[in-house]
């Protein structure tokens, strides 16, 4: 379990990052939390020549309060992101599928931001933040740019960010006062989900945002089930043909852990139970 | 006749924290890899990505010029200095055996099977140099599971054309031991109960924590190995018997060893690559695995299908069990091989009277990772069997699964009884444990809350499983073995030593890792000879401090090993009874032995034992004809197995709608003899059932049609923690079935809650949704299996391309996909 050998940088501003993969290029990788990187690299699947570290940058660290948005830095740990009272109030779905990542050493070190950027599709933040409407705030040589969840997730750990590019913060639309659930299915504690949905709602039910871990190649918003939930009653009866729609247009991966239709079952059954969660029921 | 027959035990029963547990917990302590020596060299193994393939070349110009690089060698540039790995239990005279070199030079057998070597003076080094080794393979065709296996149309090893190992065969009417199972059985077609199942023994990962690591030095007169192994005594052996080095030159080191469960009862490729490698460049080498390999290229184990048949008169009267089993031996035979289903052949009748058994072990070769050992060895695949078929007579009679296990179980008053294998079982109260647990349990009530549940049709479903088990252990009588063909003996050594300030030096043949023998071992030292525990030290896992012993597997180490060591303690006290004689100028009749103290009879005077090892020390003033010295050895041979029992509980609930099980409750009521020490007891049941819990719900090893590990990491093979299980009622029977055959009274227990616990929960998963239709779940059952099993008959389990993969109709438990 040796990585390849490789070179550390820290810098200390984002500029300087974005500088040091501009020389760098190909050979460079950022790293974060290295909760999944460090995997990657200690199994030799990927040898990088030079390790480019923000954890010295501190602008990348925190949520603060931006209007209607809470802006919530890349470097921002799971941990910290669970136990932030800006983020319980206003993005509820967030703090509740962060307290389900790993356990609680990974939730120390591991990072939003990286999450993120990773793009795992069994990863436990791309489906909170894509049913949240979070946008994202890429810096690049040329600027900053921001782009929309929808528009993030590209496909199996592939996102907009590019090559010189680096994640900084995400912007996620409030939602004061929503109900939220993360609804993870798991056979041990620590593993990755199976299947995993995330809803929040307004009332119970006037409004409702769900999203879909693990059941295609990016996290999935189920639009069906959503539209199906407006003015349902927050009970089995009231959503159940709702959540029944939820594994529309899925393509979930079959592995050890279950075939594909085993997990389109999971995800209507889930939904339902997270929705009535959500709503308090 | 004993010391601790005479005074009240201090020592023994007491809950003793374990004296090894800083230095091991802490992990400041002498773990192999933690082994630095002067000049020492890094070694790296290439391993073949095939599962099978001819080795056509292999270019290692590129890794030699690498930095820091001393060597590269690959099968080819060793001869017979390299050895071979051997199998000690060829069962069946014309076992077909392939020859097992630790790293061939013409075709790979297996997935991470050892072509090259890298030694470079950084571990780091020869990692990057291995990679830059070129090996060219010539593909061939893998067999993967054991019904292919069994077809013969692709071989495992060509030249011995066919993939069947072995057949082994246990027949009690041959044996003269009970009736003819045949017979049983066609009385049961036409007038009784004939239960019919197939099941499954998922291969497993022992996943021991401190992965496999080995320090040669071989700049000594003798040659120096530090192992993490169970069984330092047997890879000296080996390395002697297959490397033509005398063994008075071999010096083999067990230091402290991170866990095993019969993953380090080995001797590897790698140990034996490493010991070459250090010989031919003459200096000190190291080997340390990462897991990804630990996981690939360590010994797996179980990994059988049993096709078994019960029969039974109406009432439930089990009348005859037959059992055959294929045994998948993956690429090699390994040390203990086909011996390890063997291991169960005794078993599948458990604590019943079955009038009539047969047993059937077909082995066979496939191109996977080499199966032997793990936790329990042959006895839980055998108790799974023998409790999960029990469980569907009580289903087909109609009667409670407790009720069926009393109507066939020995009763308390038949002990001793010579059981249809032909084992003679001393002692068991088996109703005494399952009253107990019964009670623990709270069994009546949750059955009545099971039946709520039922009648409300309950999204979650409540079962309750029941595992009456009994195992053999405290192997084992070397006649015994030699019956059985296996190549040693199962005898135990101890010696105990005095040291000159009154310390006690106790030495033993066994080789802990983990188990916590320092502490129990000294705790019987300490009653014995009325020492200090604090003043007993414990060596072991070293040949030349401890040159004779067999190690520690098969639960022995305290039923043998401390049998040998009571009669060493023994025969201490028989030695300074003729010093203090002596010394008291009393006759050696008048002397009185009591905690470690000699008086004489109805006076004040007296010595203890120290004072007595202090005396020998001096040697001024001692009888003539005594030999200065109170050290003694002895040598135990078992006159028999013990069988330690108990009755183990389980309540599952399983949620209807996903197929997720959660465990509610779990009580097992052993009955292990005498507890020289509650608290390590206590410590190994938890193990032991999470370990055999996690058969049930969670570790299953699969390997893809081409021959990959796909559960090769911990992502995909899953070990449960802490946080996946729930605290177990751990009880004990008041009066316990004291071993008959050893002094102290005791029985194995370190395996015991590996073998009792997968039937007690698969038993409770199917037992909760029995009434929706099921009868079997293929283990590890998983959320999907059981939803699967659930809705087989209502069409809720759509697609018939994804449905059923586990379940089709007539093979009730076959999953076609996965690891088969
Ligand atoms: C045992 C274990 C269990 C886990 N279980 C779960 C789980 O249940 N659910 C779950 O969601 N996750 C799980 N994880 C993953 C964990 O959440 C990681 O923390 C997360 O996926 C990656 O975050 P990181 O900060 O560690 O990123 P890193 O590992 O440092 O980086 C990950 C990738 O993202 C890139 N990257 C990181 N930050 C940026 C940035 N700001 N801009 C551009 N690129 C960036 C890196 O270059 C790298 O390619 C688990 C990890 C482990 C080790």
């Amino acid at each position: 379990m040796i990585p390849v050998k490789f070179d550390y940088l820290a810098p200390s501003s984002v500029e300087e990052a974005l500088a040091a993969l501009g020389e760098h290029g190909d050979d460079a990788k950022i790293i974060a939390g290295g909760q999944s990187l460090l995997p990657v690299l200690r199994m030799r699947l990927n040898a990088p020549e030079v390790l480019i570290d923000l954890g010295g940058i501190d602008s990348l660290r925190g949520v603060r309060d931006d209007g209607d948005a809470l802006v919530i830095g890349a470097m921002t740990t799971h941990h910290d992101v669970r136990d932030d009272p800006l983020v319980k109030e206003h993005a509820l779905l967030l703090s509740k599928a962060a307290a389900e990542v790993a356990d609680a050493q990974i939730r120390h070190r591991g990072t939003f931001g990286g999450a993120l950027a990773h793009a795992d599709p069994a990863g436990d933040l791309g489906a909170p933040a894509l049913a949240l409407g979070a946008r994202f705030v890429i810096a690049g040589p040329g600027g900053t740019r921001t782009v929309e969840a929808a528009d993030f997730f590209v496909d199996l750990f592939e996102t907009a960010i590019g090559e010189d590019e680096i994640l900084t913060e995400v912007r996620v639309p409030k939602h004061t006062g929503w109900g939220a659930h993360y609804e993870k299915f798991v056979r041990v504690a620590h593993q990755w989900p199976i299947v995993a949905v995330a809803a929040t709602v307004r009332g119970s039910i006037d409004e409702a945002r769900i999203g879909l871990t693990n059941m295609g190649s990016t996290p999935l918003r189920a639009t069906a089930t959503e539209a199906a939930l407006a003015g349902a009653s927050a009970t089995e009866d009231g959503v159940r043909d709702a959540a029944a729609l939820a594994a529309e247009g899925t393509a979930p991966p079959t592995d050890l852990n279950g075939a594909a239709d085993y997990r389109q079952h999971l995800a209507r059954v889930l939904t339902g139970r997270a929705v009535l969660k959500a709503a308090g029921a | 006749m004993t010391a601790t027959q005479d005074r009240p035990a201090a020592e023994i029963g007491r809950d003793r924290r374990r004296k090894e547990d800083q230095r091991l917990i802490t992990g400041r302590t002498r773990w192999t890899d933690n082994i630095t020596l002067p000049g020492m060299l890094h070694l790296a193994m290439v391993r073949s990505p095939f599962a099978h393939a001819d080795i056509t070349s292999i270019d290692v110009s590129e890794a030699e010029a690498a930095p820091n690089v001393v060597a590269v060698l690959t099968g080819k540039d060793f001869g017979e200095e390299l050895g071979v790995c051997i199998n000690a239990w060829p069962i069946t005279p014309d076992q077909k055996t392939p020859t097992h070199s630790p790293m061939p030079a013409d075709r790979v057998a297996f997935a991470g099977e050892v072509v090259a070597v890298v030694v470079a003076r950084s571990a780091a080094e020869a990692r990057d140099a291995a990679e830059l080794v070129d090996v060219d393979y010539a593909e061939r065709p893998a067999v993967l599971g054991i019904k292919n296996a069994l077809e013969d149309s692709i071989l495992a090893h060509p030249d011995l054309g066919t993939n069947k190992s072995a057949l082994w065969v246990f027949d009690s009417a041959e044996a003269g031991t009970g009736g003819d199972v045949e017979a049983a059985i066609e009385q049961a077609r036409t007038d009784g109960i004939l239960i019919e199942r197939e099941y499954r023994q998922q291969r497993l990962i022992p996943a021991f924590m401190e992965p496999r690591s080995v320090v040669v030095d071989p700049t000594g007169e003798q040659i120096t190995m530090w192992t993490a192994t169970q069984v330092p005594h047997i890879v000296r052996f080996a390395l002697a018997a297959t490397t033509g080095v005398p063994e008075s030159k071999i010096r083999v080191i067990a230091p402290d060893v991170g866990g095993g469960f019969g993953g380090k009862l080995q001797t590897t490729p790698e140990e034996w690559i490493t010991w070459a490698v250090a010989r031919r460049l003459g200096k000190p080498a190291k080997y340390t695995e990462t897991r990804s390999e630990s996981l690939m290229a360590g010994h797996h184990g179980r990994d059988q299908v049993q096709t078994l048949t019960l029969a039974a008169d109406r009432d439930g009267n089990v009348t005859g069990f037959k059992v055959h089993l294929d045994a998948d031996l993956g690429a090699y035979v390994a040390l203990v091989g086909g011996g390890v289903p063997v291991l169960g052949a005794f078993m599948f009748n458990a604590i019943y009277k079955f009038p009539s058994y047969r047993f059937e072990c077909q082995t066979v070769l496939t191109n996977s990772t080499w199966t032997d050992a793990y936790r329990g060895a042959g006895r839980p695949e055998a108790t799974y069997a023998v409790e999960r078929m029990m469980d569907e007579l009580a289903a087909e009679v109609g009667v409670d699964p407790l009720e069926i296990r009393e109507r066939n179980w020995i009763t308390h008053e038949e002990f001793p009884f010579t059981t249809v294998a032909g084992l003679e079982y001393d002692s068991g109260n088996y109703e005494a444990a399952t009253a107990r647990a019964r009670e623990v349990f709270g069994y009546d009530a949750l059955r009545a809350e099971q039946r709520e549940r039922r009648e409300r049709g309950d999204r979650v479903q409540l079962g309750i499983g029941v595992s009456t088990f009994t195992e053999m252990c405290g192997l084992a009588p070397s006649r015994v073995l030699g019956s059985l063909d296996y190549g040693a003996g199962g005898w135990e050594h101890a010696s105990v030593r005095m040291t000159p300030l009154g310390k006690v030096e106790v030495v033993t043949g066994t080789s802990a890792h983990g188990q916590g023998h320092e502490t129990a071992f000294s705790q019987i030292v300490a009653d014995l000879l009325g020492v200090p525990f604090e003043d007993v030290e414990v060596l072991h896992g070293d040949t030349q401090v401890a040159p004779k012993g067999l190690d520690t597997y098969g639960s022995r180490s305290l039923v043998v090993g401390g049998e040998a060591l009571v009669r060493a303690a023994d025969k201490v006290v028989e030695k300074a009874k003729v010093l203090a004689a002596h010394l008291l100028e009393a006759s050696a009749d008048d002397l009185e032995y009591a905690g470690g103290r000699f008086t004489v009879r109805g006076t004040d005077q007296g010595l203890a034992i120290q004072e007595l090892a202090t005396a020998t020390f001096a040697g001024h003033n001692y009888p003539d004809g005594m030999e200065l010295s109170l050290d003694a050895d002895a040598t135990y041979d078992p006159v028999n197995f013990n069988y330690p029992h108990g009755t183990h509980l389980c309540a599952m609930e399983v949620d209807t709608e996903t197929g997720a099980v959660r465990m509610r409750k779990y009580t097992c009521c052993d009955d292990i003899g005498v507890i020289i020490n509650p608290l390590i007891v206590a410590g190994q049941v938890h193990g032991g059932l999470v370990q055999g819990i996690a058969q049930a719900l969670w570790e299953e090893a699969v390997h893809d049609e081409s021959g990959t590990l796909v559960s090769g990491s911990f992502v995909d093979y899953l070990l449960p923690t802490s946080a996946d299980t729930i605290s177990f009622d751990v009880v004990h029977t008041d009066q316990p079935s004291v071993c008959t055959t050893n002094t102290l009274g005791t029985k194995g227990v370190g395996e015991a809650g590996t073998i009792a616990s997968t039937p007690a929960v698969v038993n409770a998963v199917v037992d909760a949704v029995r009434h929706l239709g099921v009868d079997d779940i293929q283990m590890p059952c998983t959320p999907e299996r059981v939803w699967r099993a659930i809705h087989a008959h209502d069409g809720d389990a759509p697609t018939p391309e994804a449905a059923m993969p586990h379940f089709d109709e007539g093979a009730p438990n076959q999953d076609e996909g996965a690891g088969q």
